[in-house]
């Protein structure tokens, strides 16, 4: 970023004049940046770089918010590697908090309890290093959010969108590597609770899970082998897969939503130098400062009321960091009951039910992109965004999709709801099972239903102008109500998306129809049966001319009231 | 007195080494000081006993009359119980004193569970009502003063209260759900007394922790753990009601992830 800076500044425009007055010599910077260029031919890449236009709207932000919190969940991480052991030797606590002196516990939870009270400034830097940690998830997923509801992964941005759902997936392994570390009874609980998970799997769950923690839980391994995963091989993918994340994003280039003189072929947005860097990086300093600020005024995760790790004791409200919630609300929903037998042995489904529903969700997640491209059959590449509204059956999937995952995780907080809500456990668990099927459904047809209202509206405003309420009576005595008309830059936003129709079934070289194409040809109408058309050219010239030509006033469109447009 | 009786002796060891009295003054002056505590701490307990005699025969009339017009309805007339109600015979002062003082009785209606309200009584009547109930049958008193300080071994509480309470009322004492709608209340603020009573009578579906189980040392290291938590603020900042991990979630998402997104529109936002 710095060379950079110096290279425009030092060979760029606002150097021109000084440039005259100083002809013989050529500034420190310039000749410092030529040493540069000269031995790494850098000037092709930062010329490359520093023209990568963003565009202005404020939901392109969210990714770089997650890279702002990956940079501090870095920083502080690295301060921590510092004074925490990963070890699960037994010592005695003798710090300074005093309801744990002299209470046994593993050096794992000592050395955390140490940064929290006797390292300077090592309980803020926790602090930071977890709200951080939940806000990068967060972000994520709002990101994700984001490119789902504009279509934002279409071709050509598949294969990035699939390592986006990489990146999410190794930042919650990161986020339960971490929360497992410092061995305190919520983390512990959290651990057993995943062994449980993992021996609830027929068959390879005991082995597996004796493999992972080195003999039976809690054994004297896990916390030991969680650090390596969670400071260097996660770490290590997950900076590599974001490295080609942010390359394949300056290949493909930003998407932007649709304006006037914003096509398929161009971006508008503001180059990122020098403007755009100069706020995003105070855009970074905002973004620390926000987690700093949650940081070193609300606790989190806070381990000494927590105590030891200790596989009898367990705490009402034990739940797991919000982005596992989903996967504990399984949990708790998944009917106790679920199982059966054959001859002498017991097959429970109460694990491998929620596990396979879950894995199901996620690798539709992951794969969203190529089923929605498969049923579409388009195959040409997308740099406009969509507006939610105009991929109706799109939209209401991600609305099926959000509302499931939402329940998933209310119900991890079902005691919570609960005794807040002065509810009973049980009605609550049977309210959000119920939830967990209809919702889903509900949530598709009303989503579905409002964006092609919504279509349908614009449809009507971008004919007609919209009602502006004001009534005028003619000098015959007509009463007509004034429509006011869009501009064209407002007209363009509601007219340019395009138009899908679903596929026609064609037979293939043998003349037979395949079932997977029945399929395909069944998904497609239902993707794209109701559908509103945008306006054409034609309607809107007809429309107007229409509307021109019934008022006399010829300013503003008008129509007679009850004529039912 | 026994603390201000033994602090006499060094302050007179100090004022001899100036040489103004002789040796015997102080042994003289610890004579006349045990005789008098002795004579008045013999006095006071006798004429004491006494009075409580006089008084606790009055508190059990005042209490037999409270019980029938606000007890014996559910509880029976003769403390027998009914079909709504269980038998208070050998309940205890404890018991009486735990749900009485906390409003949980008189019940204010049948539900899932007697919840906590103002309590109905005055603490002479309160204390009425307990001696009447106790004095039909034996059951765990009143706890002893010595066991309610609150200054006894905060780390051993802790690690009981995490082994033996933490499961329906949360690490923190912020409680927690239980079945049909019940639940364990929080136990940020309560009394040590009423504490105390609780881990000995077991209300509602608490379970008892008699003395073989939780000796009174360790009912008092559990308080001290629990006026240790009401008494010290949470070390990392505001405690988001000590629910763990879901008030910590959802105060990401609706403040830190709401402050972040509005900083975004701002950004974006085009200049007027």
């Amino acid at each position: 970023m710095t060379t950079t800076t110096d290279t425009s500044a030092g060979v760029g425009a606002p150097e021109a004049p000084r440039s005259t007055a100083l002809a013989k010599r050529p500034s420190v910077t310039a000749s410092a940046a030529n040493y540069i260029d000269e031995r790494t031919s850098i000037s092709g890449l930062v010329k490359e770089l520093g023209r990568k236009i963003f565009p202005d709207h404020w939901s392109f932000m969210l990714g770089e918010v997650a890279l702002y919190s990956f940079i501090v969940i870095l920083l502080t991480g690295t301060f921590l590697t510092f004074f925490f052991q990963a070890s699960q030797t037994p010592v005695v606590y003798d710090g300074t908090y005093l309801p744990l002196k002299g209470i046994n516990m593993s050096a794992a939870m000592n050395s955390t309890l140490h940064i929290s009270f006797d390292i300077r400034g090592g309980l803020l830097m926790r602090q930071v290093h977890h709200w951080a940690a939940l806000l990068f998830v967060a972000s994520i997923g709002l990101h994700m959010l984001r490119i789902f509801f504009t279509g934002a992964f279409r071709k050509p941005r598949e294969l990035n969108w699939m390592i986006g759902f990489i990146l999410f997936i190794l930042a919650m392994a990161e986020g339960f590597t971490g929360y497992s570390l410092p061995d305190d009874l919520l983390s512990g609980n959290g651990l057993r609770i995943i062994d449980g998970l993992i021996k609830g799997l027929p068959i390879v769950g005991t082995w597996i899970s004796y493999l992972l923690f080195g003999g039976e839980f809690p054994g004297t391994e896990i916390v030991g082998r969680l650090y390596t995963l969670h400071i260097l091989l996660l770490p290590a993918i997950l900076v590599a897969a974001l490295g080609v994340h942010l390359v394949l994003l300056v290949i493909n280039k930003h998407t932007q939503f649709a304006g006037p003189g914003k096509t398929n072929d161009n971006v508008v947005g503001v180059p990122i130098m020098p403007v755009f860097a100069a706020k995003a990086g105070g855009f970074f300093f905002i973004v620390f400062g926000v987690i700093m600020l949650m940081a070193s005024l609300f606790t989190i995760n806070p381990i000494w009321t927590y105590g030891p790790y200790d596989p009898s004791p367990i705490s009402a409200g034990t739940q797991p960091d919000w982005y596992i919630g989903f996967a504990d609300g399984a949990l708790r929903l998944v009917p106790s009951d679920w199982g059966f037998m054959i001859g002498d042995y017991t097959f429970s489904l109460n694990i491998v039910a929620p596990v396979l529903v879950l894995g199901l969700f996620i690798v539709a997640v992951a794969a969203y992109p190529f089923i929605e491209g498969w049923i579409t059959g388009d195959k040409r590449e997308h740099h406009i965004a969509d507006r939610p509204r105009n991929a109706p059956t799109r939209t209401a999937i991600g609305a099926a999709g959000v509302t499931f995952y939402a329940v998933l995780w209310a119900a991890a907080s079902s005691d919570l709801i609960a005794t807040h809500f002065l509810l009973s456990i049980e009605g609550v668990i049977r309210t959000l099972q119920i939830t967990l099927i209809l919702g889903p459904i509900v949530a598709y047809q009303i989503t579905k239903r409002v964006c092609l209202a919504l279509m349908k509206k614009d449809r009507e405003i971008a004919l007609h102008g919209f009602e502006s309420g004001r009534i005028v009576r003619l000098p015959g005595g007509e009463y007509i109500e004034v429509h006011e008309q869009l501009s064209d830059y407002e007209r363009w936003r509601l007219v340019s998306f395009q138009d899908y129709k679903p596929l026609m079934i064609r037979p293939n070289a043998q003349g037979r129809i395949s079932t997977l194409e029945r399929a395909r040809g069944a998904m497609s109408s239902w993707f794209f049966e109701d559908r509103i058309s945008p306006v054409t050219n034609t309607e809107l010239e007809q429309a107007h001319g229409a509307g021109h030509g019934a008022v006399e006033t010829g300013s503003a469109d008008g129509h007679e009231i009850g004529t039912g447009h | 007195m026994a603390k201000s009786a033994s602090q006499d002796p060094l302050t007179k060891g100090r004022v001899r080494k100036q040489g103004r009295r002789s040796p015997l003054a102080s042994i003289a002056l610890i004579l006349i000081g045990l005789v008098a505590t002795g004579g008045v701490y013999a006095l006071f307990t006798t004429s004491a006993n006494a009075s409580t005699t006089a008084a606790s025969s009055a508190l059990t009339t005042e209490g037999s009359k409270l019980f029938q017009a606000n007890c014996a309805t559910c509880h029976g007339m003769n403390l027998e119980g009914t079909k709504v109600a269980p038998s208070l015979i050998g309940v205890g002062a404890a018991s009486v004193d735990f749900q009485v003082s906390t409003g949980r009785m008189p019940a204010a209606a049948s539900g899932p569970q007697e919840e906590q309200k103002p309590s109905q009584f005055t603490a002479q009547q309160t204390q009425a009502l307990y001696t009447f109930v106790a004095s039909k049958a034996p059951g765990p008193g009143i706890p002893s003063k010595e066991y309610l300080g609150g200054n006894d071994n905060a780390a051993q509480g802790a690690l009981l209260f995490r082994t033996n309470c933490a499961m329906c009322h949360n690490v923190a004492g912020a409680g927690g759900a239980l079945t049909e709608g019940k639940f364990a209340p929080a136990l940020t603020g309560v009394k040590a007394k009423t504490i105390y009573e609780a881990m000995e009578t077991g209300p509602q579906n608490m379970p008892v922790f008699n003395d073989k189980n939780l000796t009174p040392m360790q009912k008092a290291d559990v308080i001290t753990y629990l006026k240790y938590l009401d008494n010290n603020p949470s070390p990392g900042g505001l405690d988001l009601g000590n629910l763990g991990p879901v008030s910590e979630g959802l105060f990401l998402w609706i403040f830190g992830l709401g402050t972040i997104v509005g900083v975004t529109i701002w950004l974006t936002a085009k200049a007027n």
